[in-house]
């Protein structure tokens, strides 16, 4: 063959060939750049989607982290705390009987009119001359308050006669006043305070008196009824935690165990095509069935008590394990056949085989599934209502068989309270705590993921 | 014929002096192994005996059962979704696929090389490393530096990665995946190695470094090796056989196949005119 001098030959077939993916090209150029545009406008509204959920909750929400607080200088009048001076030890006392004594005396400092010296003590932050009644004054502070003088006063017995800067939280309708979530052209009477208050509270915050602080209370303290300003995610926070604990103890084993049982070794024949079948089937159901199936046999059979983390995360247990082993199966399943035929080749039994090799490489899959699982189960809602996890509960628990409510049904709770402009920044406020939770937990999983990927 | 005596003779490598195959004591014996994937049947009866300290060469056109043969001797097919083998396969007169046989230990005496190299995504080192491991072949970390050091060297792969013993294996060419393959599957000292195609991803020196270590190989072990390259076959084994469509069509001594072909379709194979 010998190559012409004139550049390669072409010939009209040659040419013709190239005209038509030339013009092919256009086309399959055209659907390329289509497929591409979609790709994009799917993910920027999906990021727009949650931008806009972000931004809506956080917007509404930050302004609860933030709480006015009034800085009262209490007087702790003797006429008022009129009450015994407190029990001292006597010689030779035993200790139940000192236990008694000191009992009564807590009892008697209890009955002593606090809201008085509350009151007494609005009155004397008033400017000059300032007429107010006294049911206004004392709607300017929270009523938990005058508890936290009574403890102050029985910590401290020489209190008494005595005059203390104490911080007080105001009360939920004051902040309402004051950070303006209450219409402040409402007419008297719709307004939830008098006059009174609400002119005292506005020149209380303008001479510095009252000031918005950082309300650390959402994190330490309970849900609270009677004073709702104090109400804080604590119970429901622990309680929540309490759930995950007992999700990631028994749903994670279990569903990875099953799944790996499932995939590698169990025999492929009528019985394992029917419990997977009912797997799948599992997963579908909703989760409020989950929830009546738990009351049935958790607390009526199994005779757990109601309201408890335990009962909420043995329903949530059972909601997560068909997600988890379906997605450890289909990673398991992603795993090339070849390298488990060279870890059998080499001699390796099944057990081997699935721990050297096929668990390594399928631990960020099986990672991936369990975090959404467990956040799903996090942040589920519907099978709580029905275990009792919504009801009122002003305590942390102590174990997961005391009462508690879950962050989801405290969100719940709060969004149906009938001070709806307080809570509706709270409501806001325990949204943004329990996306803080899940986002801390894909952290957890990222980290782990890539510690994994590292070392595998 | 004389064409093809003079073209593979001067590559047959004869048995020591004065021996013939019929000097070495059978190893494995099938006798009508037939396999099933479902409903198609992809082996017809086959029955051959594989002798021991030799090698055996089973050449044949793509797709015609020679990797199927083969992963029925070390049961690999019972992995396989849907495979059925029938018949009977000996090692030592011990059935294979006898209930009371332990397959783990089965595949410990029968190693095998895969035609697709497979390396675990682990370090060079511990890829080599784990069936000596698993088989407590080595105590300590010592020993297993001395088998994966040797077995490398003998695969030819230790030069090329001896500075990076702890990088992923399946971060290799394709070629030093497959030599590293073949070091993996000698380090746990099989009786029986089945190397299916081991050079079909090597250069022509790797190759010739493969072959030696198969020649070395042979003084112990049984050895079967599946080849598309006739010169190969010629070249390593004692023994041939030729699969044509499922079935065993010809086997026998290496230079006989070679030089004297009994069936037609073998002769037109080796002539390059099936395949
Ligand atoms: N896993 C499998 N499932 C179904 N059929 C298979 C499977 N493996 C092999 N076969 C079929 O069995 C026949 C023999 O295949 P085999 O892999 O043994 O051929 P081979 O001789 O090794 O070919 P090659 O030289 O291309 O490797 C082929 O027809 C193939 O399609
Ligand atoms: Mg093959």
């Amino acid at each position: 063959m010998t190559i012409s001098s004139s550049g390669p030959s072409t010939s009209a077939a040659d040419e013709a060939k190239r005209a038509r993916i030339r013009a092919s090209l256009a086309r399959r150029h055209l659907t390329e750049r289509i497929f591409k545009g979609l790709g994009v406008a799917a993910v920027v509204t999906a990021l727009a989607l949650v931008g806009t959920l972000f931004w809506m909750v956080i917007s509404k929400g930050y302004p609860a982290f933030t709480q006015a607080n009034v800085a009262l200088e209490v007087y702790f009048d003797p006429e008022i705390i009129d009450v015994d001076a407190a029990p001292v030890r006597a010689a030779g006392q035993s200790d139940a009987d000192f236990r008694a004594q000191n009992l009564a005396w807590q009892r008697q400092v209890t009955l002593a009119n606090w809201n008085a010296i509350v009151e007494q003590a609005v009155r004397d932050a008033a400017p000059a001359g300032f007429e107010i009644d006294a049911r206004s004054a004392l709607a300017l502070v929270e009523t938990g308050e005058r508890h936290r003088l009574r403890d102050l006063f029985v910590a401290n017995p020489a209190l008494l006669g005595q005059r203390v800067p104490v911080e007080m939280l105001a009360s939920a309708n004051t902040d309402n006043w004051l950070k303006g979530t209450i219409n402040r052209d409402l007419e008297d009477s719709r307004q939830q305070l008098s006059a009174q208050t609400r002119a005292l509270a506005d020149q209380l915050l303008e001479n510095g008196t009252i000031s918005f602080k950082f309300a650390w209370h959402i994190f330490t303290n309970v849900d609270s009824r009677s004073a709702p300003a104090s109400a804080g995610l604590a119970g429901a926070f622990v309680g929540s935690l309490y759930m995950m604990l007992i999700v990631i103890l028994l749903a994670v084993p279990i569903g990875v165990a099953s799944a790996i049982y499932l995939e590698e070794f169990a025999p492929k024949n009528r019985w394992t095509d029917l419990i997977e079948v009912n797997i799948n089937n599992l997963a579908a159901v909703p989760s409020i069935v989950f929830g009546l199936l738990g009351a049935a046999a958790f607390i009526q059979y199994f005779g757990l008590p109601r309201s408890a983390p335990i009962v909420g995360g043995l329903v949530l247990t059972l909601m997560t394990l068909p997600t988890i082993i379906i997605a450890t199966r289909s990673s398991l399943r992603a795993v090339p056949p070849s390298l488990r035929q060279a870890a059998l080749g080499l001699g390796a039994s099944k057990t081997q085989m699935v721990f050297h090799h096929v668990l390594p490489v399928t631990l960020p899959g099986i990672l991936t599934a369990t975090i959404i699982g467990v956040a799903q189960a996090l942040g589920e809602t519907a099978p709580l209502l029905i275990i009792g996890m919504n009801a009122f509960v002003a305590s942390i628990p102590a174990t997961p068989f005391d009462q508690a409510s879950a962050l989801p049904a405290q969100i719940y709770l709060w969004q149906g309270n009938e001070n709806r402009n307080f809570f509706e920044a709270r409501t806001s406020a325990a949204i943004m705590v329990l996306l803080a939770l899940m986002l801390a937990l894909n952290a957890i999983a990222v980290l782990l993921r890539r510690r994994l990927e590292r070392r595998g | 014929m004389d064409m093809m005596a003079g073209k593979f003779a001067a590559n047959v490598t004869p048995l020591e002096e004065g021996m013939s195959l019929s000097d070495h004591p059978i190893r494995l014996e099938a006798r009508d192994v037939c396999v099933h994937y479902g409903a198609k049947q992809a082996l017809y009866d086959v029955s051959i005996d594989i002798p021991d300290r030799a090698v055996t060469a089973f050449i044949g056109p793509s797709g015609c059962g020679k990797s199927t043969f083969l992963r029925c001797i070390n049961r690999m097919n019972d992995t396989i979704e849907g495979a059925r083998v029938t018949g009977r396969i000996a090692l030592d007169g011990e059935d294979v696929y006898d209930r009371s046989l332990d397959v783990v230990e089965l595949r410990a005496r029968v190693g095998m090389v895969f035609q697709k190299p497979n390396p675990f995504p682990k370090s060079i080192f511990e890829n080599v490393a784990y069936g000596p491991k698993i088989h407590g072949m080595v105590r300590n970390k010592a020993e297993a530096e001395e088998v994966v050091v040797s077995s490398l060297k003998r695969a030819g792969l230790f030069e090329e990665v001896k500075d990076r013993l702890h990088e992923p294996g399946t971060g290799l060419s394709g070629g030093q995946q497959q030599r590293l393959c073949i070091a993996r599957a000698i380090a746990t000292r099989p009786e029986v190695l089945l190397m299916d195609e081991p050079c079909s991803a090597l250069d022509p020196i790797a190759t010739a470094i493969i072959e030696e270590l198969i020649d070395e190989l042979r003084e112990n072990f049984t050895i079967v090796i599946v080849t598309h390259s006739m010169q190969q076959a010629a070249r390593v084994s004692q023994k041939t056989a030729f699969f044509h469509l499922g079935k065993l069509i010809e086997e026998g001594d290496t230079a006989n196949i070679f030089t004297n072909p009994a069936k037609k379709q073998t002769q037109d194979y080796i002539m390059g005119r099936i395949g």
